[in-house]
């Protein structure tokens, strides 16, 4: 904790000193110093996790992949810091990190008052409730008079205080600091519901030592467009994300893979992945990268079908289906600007 | 320099020779030196907040809070501003503080002289309870004794029931709310007569002990009183209160007054801890009272508890006083570690929440270090009083 507010406090005083950016002052800064420095979160498995060999991944950790892979041409030259929710925001305004990948949701006051810029929409997500299954209760109508545990600093503590006032309903909040105490408040029956956005409701359950003591309710009560973001008047910075993330919408929308992307790249007759792949069109001029950003992206990271479902999908202890996040061709709404 | 003008001197031709001229100059350097850099400082955060396009500015203060609060010592909900939550966090900061510190300088205090006992077994166990909390981080402590007793505690359905008044679950405490009625105020005026009464009391005993020699049972007496009066007052005017029970309905009790877990948590591990410490530093107080006094007053026919008393404690409070307020200005600025647990103090409420929604930093980081600085100047204010109050009188 006080090492978190002495974070806080130089990110502070950073803010203060820093020279003023200038437009491209980022990308200039991330190739000369050979790395990605990329905030994540401190902990949500699918999303910004370590694994058993300390290595960090998740869906958002791949979106900090990608931008190293379309940089650097090496998917691995990311160094990460881990935020809390409450740290993530000054950690961005003050250049203590380049871009901040951590379930972060796109909401006009953050978009306008806090000077930074989201680059797009990596998952669609929506607040949910999580209640122990002994209650009985069946539906987010029934929680009149909850404990509810929260974690602090996020759009979720809004959301829960609009859907009970709208409702005419009370509850009491319980606030934590990080992902991992709202669990153990929870777990320990400090709070009949725990409340987060849907995705990480899942991935909360599987840290529970009974995963099946606790049920996710249906209702949805918010929208939350999860995306990556950057800091504001720095637009050359913010395309590569942008893009980056697009590029492994695009590839999945062709059916370009990881596996399959030499051959394809080989072989193909298709002008779209051509342009994609860095053979033709503009290649890396406009973002003032690599030429075959996208194709690292792919190789290395691989489409955003892979990333989900490595992730957060079926291949993952998670199992959440694709829902609104499928391609617009398949009935979801996830849906990338074109390549050319 | 009254030599020097009368004789003309050269003396003032060489202004870098006169060293007071010379101290001043230097002075005002340092002063516009430092006031130039944080004069830039300044400058350059509105200039690269404005060039980020950070909002600035306190208007946010009036703008609605929108979220909730767990416990708050003011009428509060969402539809307040962030200017209500600033004062929902300080409240309760200073509660847990003050609870902290009564606590700590109670329990210091004891195992302070129980370090000291000459009983072999108590005097180890002090000794023990310092090591131990002395030397644990306090962050641990507080989650310990969070984490640690709420899976202890019954769900709210199965509380444990003290007279079907008071309540205990992992929800908190539950206890009746007094409801006065009209009348009480008498109540309360004859508390304060018995309190204004004692203070003479005391003073005249005093003054008849200086005098006459003769002793006078203060303690009783004054006791006496405080209870007596306000029950007479309670009783003539019809026993105007009345209680307000805590009720099971759906999730849990409603009405009534509730102490949450994460307060009696903090404020337990921010006794405990600091606690050790003061009991160190009464233990070191008294040893500073050289042992001929004890033997002194032993020798006057003083019983082991009146040396205490009188003799020893009133010397020791000389070297405890400025290190206890030390611990006190530790102790406010520790209950900053609240967040961890979820209380709703004024890190978490306003350094917390209402920093990530409105995303002012620079403002509210500004605001909360004004308050901690504020608090703790006033505690040691009030304890450098204390302090010369009691410190040795040189005659």
């Amino acid at each position: 904790m006080k090492i978190k507010h002495l974070l806080a406090g130089g990110s502070l005083l950073a803010l203060s000193t820093l020279p003023v950016a200038h437009a491209g002052a980022t990308l200039d800064a991330v190739k000369a110093k050979g790395f990605v420095q990329c905030g994540v979160s401190t902990g949500l498995p699918g999303f910004s996790a370590t694994n058993d060999k300390g290595q960090w991944t998740g869906l958002d950790v791949d979106v900090c992949r990608a931008v190293a892979a379309a940089v650097f041409g090496d998917a691995s030259k990311v160094k990460y810091t881990p935020l809390t929710a409450k740290e993530r925001f000054t950690a961005l305004q003050s250049g203590e990190i380049d871009m901040l990948s951590r379930n972060t949701t796109w909401t006009l006051t953050r978009d306008t008052n806090l000077g930074l810029n989201f680059a797009g929409v990596n998952y669609y997500d929506g607040q949910g409730f999580m209640v122990h299954k002994s209650l009985g209760v069946k539906s987010a109508t029934e929680l009149d008079g909850a404990a509810v545990c929260i974690q602090a600093g996020t759009t979720t503590e809004l959301n829960l205080a609009d859907y009970f006032r709208s409702k005419g309903m009370k509850y009491t909040p319980i606030t934590y600091d990080t992902s991992d105490e709202t669990v153990k408040g929870f777990e320990a029956g400090r709070c009949d519901v725990l409340t987060s956005d849907q995705s990480q409701l899942y991935a909360l359950r599987i840290k529970l030592k009974d995963p099946n003591s606790a049920v996710v309710l249906p209702e949805i009560i918010s929208k939350e467009p999860l995306g990556p973001v950057v800091r504001n008047g720095d637009d050359d910075w913010l395309k590569v994300v942008r893009w980056a993330l697009f590029a492994m919408i695009n590839a999945e929308e062709m059916g370009v893979t990881s596996k399959n992307v030499d051959e394809v790249r080989k072989t193909t007759k298709d002008p779209g992945k051509q342009r994609l792949l860095g053979l033709s069109g503009i290649k890396g001029q406009g973002l003032q990268i690599r030429d075959d950003w996208a194709y690292q992206i792919i190789k290395q990271v691989g489409n955003y079908a892979e990333a989900f479902e490595r992730n957060v999908g079926q291949g993952s202890p998670l199992k959440i289906a694709r829902g609104i996040n499928a391609l617009w061709k398949d009935g979801g709404i996830q849906y990338a600007p074109p390549i050319r | 320099m009254s030599d020097a003008s009368s004789e003309k001197a050269p003396a003032a031709a060489s202004f870098w020779r006169d060293p007071e001229k010379r101290a001043w100059l230097f002075q005002v350097l340092v002063v516009a030196v430092v006031l130039a850099l944080f004069g830039y400082i300044f400058q350059n955060t509105l200039h690269n907040l404005e060039k980020r396009g950070i909002s600035t500015g306190f208007a946010f203060l009036n703008n609605e809070a929108g979220f909730g609060v767990l416990m708050s010592l003011i009428p509060y909900d969402e539809t307040y501003t962030f200017g209500r939550t600033f004062l929902v966090g300080l409240l309760n900061t200073l509660l847990v503080s003050a609870i902290g510190i009564v606590f700590a300088t109670l329990f210091g205090f004891i195992i302070g002289v129980a370090r000291l006992s000459s009983n072999w077994i108590i005097s180890r166990l002090a000794a023990l309870y310092i090591e131990i909390f002395r030397n644990l981080p306090l962050l641990l402590q507080i989650l310990f004794w969070y984490f640690a007793i709420l899976p202890l505690l019954p769900h709210p359905r199965q509380s444990i029931e003290l007279g079907e008044a008071v309540f205990l679950n992992k929800r908190g405490m539950y206890l009746p709310a007094p409801i006065t009625e009209s009348g009480f105020g008498w109540v309360l005026a004859a508390l304060g007569v018995a309190i204004v009464a004692s203070v003479f009391i005391a003073r005249w005993a005093r003054h008849r002990q200086d005098t006459t020699g003769q002793t006078f049972p203060v303690f009783w007496t004054s006791l006496g009183l405080i209870v007596f009066l306000p029950w007479l007052a309670f009783g003539i005017t019809g026993f105007p209160l009345s209680w307000e029970y805590p009720e099971l309905r759906g999730f849990n009790f409603r009405g009534g007054i509730t102490v949450i877990p994460e307060l009696f948590a903090l404020a337990l591990a921010l006794s405990i801890y600091t606690a050790a410490y003061i009991a160190e530093i009464v233990r070191s107080g008294i040893q500073s009272v050289s042992h001929g006094q004890t033997e002194a007053a032993y020798a006057l026919g003083l019983k082991p508890g009146q040396t205490l008393r009188l003799v020893i404690i009133p010397q020791a409070m000389r070297v405890i006083i400025p290190q206890l307020t030390s611990q006190y200005l530790n102790l406010t600025k520790n209950s900053s570690l609240a967040p961890a647990i979820g209380y709703p103090d004024l890190v978490a409420l306003f350094a917390g929440t209402t920093l990530n929604q409105t995303g002012q930093a620079v403002e509210i980081i500004g605001i909360t270090m004004g308050v901690y600085l504020t608090i703790s100047l006033s505690i040691s204010a009030f304890m450098n009083w204390y302090n010369k109050r009691m410190a040795l009188v040189e005659r």
